[in-house]
């Protein structure tokens, strides 16, 4: 694709691609879980009720498929992993690209899970809506014992 | 709801559809559900002003559904191994979202019963909005 435009990804923002963020803390509750899955409109039980959920072999209440748990918010820290990567574009618009997660145990309700997130890769495209920066992350989710429960990546577009 | 078994799964079975409606309640649903709170999906004179022609179905919402897709065929023994999808149309409010799933592989991996899935979701055209692929675990029979 021939650039009609400068390209929009500093040196500055290519030196942050790979480097992991400081970790963001996800408290997974039963209330979480009941609101994502009431949100998503499950109606298995499990998802509700934890004796329900002990019945068929779970620590908790599961999290549905999707969620992993909220992130510990502290004002004047950062409250979402992918804040940490504040790129300075003159885009102000973001759509959500894509999602892919992959789960490697049962997250569930009373799970603590620490998250650091990687920028994968920066790419840019000429959209329908014009000028577009595609953003992928990954992130990595760890239970209290240190072992990898779960991994999403994302992408993001920035217009 | 009926337990599936690894055995009884083949390649290019489908997956039972799910068809959820996405109004304005369900979109702030999902707003407190997930923690996004962008005014795109459920504020309309925001979402017109960004350039869209209406609110939209939160992308990750459409994964989440894909998501309960698998939950609910897979039964109380499966396990949602992995959900990707790619957000290539967007979804309106006020419009049903269809989920669907056919499997395109079967494999034992590490003691694991993993079937492999191509879901996607359609709007009411029938057009494929969110394609992705989909991993889950099953029991064995034996």
């Amino acid at each position: 694709m021939a650039q009609s435009q400068a390209s929009v990804i500093t040196d500055e923002m290519r030196a942050v691609i790979g480097k992991e963020s400081e970790p963001v803390t996800y408290e997974v509750d039963n209330t979480g879980c009941r609101q994502f899955a009431r949100a998503v409109g499950y109606t298995d039980p499990v998802f509700y009720d934890e004796k329900a959920a002990k019945a068929k072999g779970y620590r908790g209440i599961p999290a549905p498929a999707g969620f992993l748990g909220h992130p510990v918010v502290i004002p004047g820290q950062p409250a979402r992993t992918a804040e940490i990567f504040r790129l300075n574009v003159p885009f102000t618009r973001i759509l959500n690209g894509g999602t892919d997660v992959e789960y490697f145990d049962d997250v569930c309700a009373g799970d603590v899970l620490t998250a650091r997130s990687k920028l994968s890769n920066l790419e840019e495209r000429e959209g329908r809506l014009g000028p577009m920066l595609i953003v992928t992350t990954e992130t990595a989710f760890k239970d209290r014992s240190g072992k990898v429960v779960a991994v999403m990546r994302g992408t993001a577009i920035r217009y | 709801m009926a337990q599936v078994y690894f055995e009884d799964v083949k390649q290019g079975q489908e997956v039972p559809p799910l068809v959820q409606n996405c109004d304005s309640q369900r979109l702030v649903f999902w707003a407190a559900g997930s923690g996004d709170y962008y005014q795109i999906h459920y504020d309309k004179d925001f979402a017109i002003g960004t350039g869209l022609p209406e609110r939209i179905v939160h992308g990750a919402l459409k994964h989440a559904l894909l998501g309960r897709l698998l939950h609910e065929w897979i039964g109380d023994q499966g396990r949602v191994r992995r959900v990707a999808c790619s957000y290539r149309g967007m979804d309106m409010i006020n419009k049903d979202v269809t989920c669907k799933g056919v499997v395109t592989a079967t494999r034992r991996e590490n003691g694991d019963n993993l079937v492999d899935l191509e879901v996607w979701t359609e709007d009411p055209d029938g057009n494929k909005t969110t394609p992705g692929s989909a991993t889950v675990s099953l029991p064995s029979r034996s």
